[in-house]
């Protein structure tokens, strides 16, 4: 008979800078259940609409979590301005659309370097990490800001890009592009990640459904969910298709990411070309009233920010649920029957972000 | 820099930061910023380490977890609070389960202003606090290689 | 503007397995759960849906109520009722992963839950 014993992975995690722990229950070299525990950096700030004006809280919503800033303040501006009735001009829309698709080539070349790193090949993370100051580079020069950026409120953004930087930007993603695709390239192709990666941590479409897997982890499973479809913001004007792999498996969950971000090339591509002429925000009068679910896709996934307000400058209620949280589920199922020398490679397939999950 | 006589090891640490202190100071190891040129070493090990860097305010589960690496890291050792959260508590200063900023547990040598902290300061502090480690590696010697 | 579209339906605490299963059989996946406290009383939402257009059920709740959990039906639900169970203070029978309050630590037990209502009673022999 095998013995079993429980490892403790975490919370000081080897690939990811962030606390997460899990108890891993093993059998020989086998995981046989993954339980994990969070909560090392919950700061609830959730409580902190009590104490703050609805519209400086944007600021907080974006500080949930560090790599989808600028996602988290938009979903929540779109929770306002749908309890107020805000219609936001175009030209805003189609910013906060550019900024949006930025962030996701950020945060997926963070992620593809991650995770490059976790399997022992330096070079594709080096590779990964210098695209991805290239793209931070525009988002610095557009919003003052390189992770943090601030540029989102209710009612529309606070600044406007100038026509010549948006040909510019253009120009630039032009450019890096063929890198972008080598990098892609190198991730479908290549031996080393192939073999680390193929049909490890696999995840049926029903069982994604089934737990509620959000975001690349879905659609790395077959499943064609992406609230970008819904059309908030630009997307509706811009012909956004999800990109859905059928496998399941970790490359698969890695293949999404990788070709996300060229997908994001070419909606920041054609977000300039129709951008509207005309104001970047309304005025905000009154305080909200009611409530309001409001849905994005942030780059790890469908992100969900309730809010109910009763007509003071003070929100009742925010509520944010995070593509982390529950991915966390899915990660469970995943772990089940994997090598415990597979266990960081499998983990970081969710995209983890601690931050997001315990807010 | 001539003064640095040994290449310094930063241990890294996340109280309950918003991760973009966080990546920002992962994007100092990588090609752009290169803290790696100075000789300095990312370390998970607090007994190798000389410089303990903090982002993130103090919540009540980091708290042990940050005293506990700090008195681990042997003498001289400097501590650079990286963020507005780790001076402060920054935005989040009024939150139920933060306590403030690192220097309610720990002492602290070099302030990172910014929120996010800019790669540029991030650089900027640990050279910083690698010359108060000197000053601190000087006053030790005097000493006979005791700490004071 | 896009308006997501988001159909509420209140029901009471009894009836919540019953339905969820209903959704479950009709192939909705579970978006979230979630709580807001109201002062005297709390709200839960649960969240389906099958599409871009979400449907919740909605529970109203008081302090030590005991809520049945749906972790049968949907097991990923265990995530949400440890946070219900941690952040406000309810009891959740029958969860799949039952962490005891372990899943967030906080330094405040319970701080989402609604503050005890005071009543002040007028000190005996104040009557002139
Ligand atoms: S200082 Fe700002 S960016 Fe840094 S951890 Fe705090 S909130 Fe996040």
């Amino acid at each position: 008979m095998s013995n079993r014993i429980v490892v403790p992975f975490g919370p000081q995690h080897p690939v990811l800078p962030e606390p997460i722990h899990l108890d891993l229950v093993l059998e020989d070299e086998r995981v046989v259940e993954a339980i994990p525990t969070i909560g090392y950096i919950h700061r609830g700030l959730e409580k902190l609409v009590e104490k703050r004006d609805f519209k400086d809280y944007v600021l907080i919503a974006e500080r949930i979590c560090g790599i989808c800033s600028f996602t988290h303040s938009v979903t929540y501006c779109n929770a306002i301005e749908q309890i107020m009735g805000i219609e936001v001009p175009p030209r805003a829309q189609f910013i906060r659309t550019i900024w949006m698709e930025y962030s996701r080539m950020h945060s997926h070349l963070l992620w593809l370097g991650l995770t490059a790193d976790a399997m022992g090949f330096e070079n594709l993370f080096m590779n990964a990490w210098r695209l991805r100051e290239e793209i931070l580079d525009d988002m610095e020069a557009t919003t003052g800001g390189r992770v943090i950026q601030g540029s989102s409120k209710v009612g529309g953004i606070r600044l406007d890009i100038p026509d010549e930087k948006l040909g510019e930007m253009v120009d630039h993603l032009k450019a890096i592009r063929p890198r972008l695709e080598e990098s892609n390239r190198i991730f479908t192709h290549d031996q080393t990640v192939r073999h680390r990666m193929r049909g490890l941590g696999v995840l049926t479409k029903e069982e994604a459904w089934d737990l509620g897997a959000v975001g690349p982890v879905a659609r790395g499973s077959g499943c064609d969910m992406d609230v970008r479809s819904s059309g908030y913001s630009a997307y509706g004007e811009l012909g956004f298709k999800p990109i859905t792999l059928p496998h399941g498996d970790c490359l698969d969950r890695c293949l999404v990411r990788s070709q996300e971000v060229l997908a994001a090339v070419d909606l920041v591509e054609r977000a300039v070309a129709k951008m509207p002429d005309g104001p970047i925000e309304e005025k905000v009068k009154g305080n909200p009233d009611g409530e309001c679910f409001a849905f994005t896709e942030q780059p790890r996934g469908e992100c969900m920010h309730y809010v109910k307000a009763n007509g003071t400058k003070n929100l009742v209620r925010h509520r944010v649920r995070t593509p982390t949280l529950t991915n966390i589920p899915p990660l469970v199922k995943m772990l089940a029957g994997i090598e415990l020398a597979d266990v960081p490679v499998v983990v970081l397939t969710i995209d983890p972000c601690i931050g997001c999950a315990e807010r | 820099m001539s003064y640095i006589t040994k290449s310094p090891w930063v241990i890294h640490y996340d109280g309950s930061s918003c991760n973009g202190c966080d990546i920002e100071v992962l994007a100092c190891l990588t090609p752009l910023y290169d803290l790696e040129r100075f000789g300095i070493v990312n370390t998970g090990n607090p007994k190798h380490a000389d410089v303990f860097l903090i982002t993130g305010g103090i919540n009540e589960q980091s708290r042990a977890v940050v005293k506990n690496t700090y008195d681990q890291m042997p003498d001289p050792k400097v501590v650079v609070a990286v963020g507005i959260c780790a001076a402060t508590g920054g935005v989040f200063r009024e939150c139920y389960n933060i306590m403030g900023g690192v220097n309610e547990v720990i002492p602290v040598d070099v302030y990172v202003p910014g929120c996010a902290a800019r790669p540029e300061s991030i650089i900027d502090g640990v050279v910083r606090a690698l010359g108060i480690l000197e000053e601190k590696r000087a006053k030790m010697a005097e000493n006979g290689g005791d700490k004071k | 503007m896009i308006v997501q579209k988001h159909t509420i339906i209140e029901i009471p605490v009894t009836e919540l397995l019953k339905k969820t299963e209903e959704y479950h059989a009709k192939g909705h996946r579970l978006v979230q759960i979630g709580c807001t406290p109201l002062g005297d009383r709390y709200e839960i939402n649960y969240t389906f849906t099958t599409s871009y257009d979400f449907e919740s059920l909605r529970l109203t709740v008081h302090d030590d109520d005991i809520i049945p959990s749906i972790s049968d039906t949907y097991w990923g639900a265990f995530i949400y009722e440890n946070e219900l169970h941690d952040l406000f203070g309810f009891t959740v029978t029958g969860m799949n992963v039952d962490f005891k309050g372990h899943l967030f630590e906080t330094s405040v037990p319970t701080p989402f839950k609604n503050m005890p209502s005071v009543t002040i009673v007028p000190k005996g022999g104040d009557k002139k």
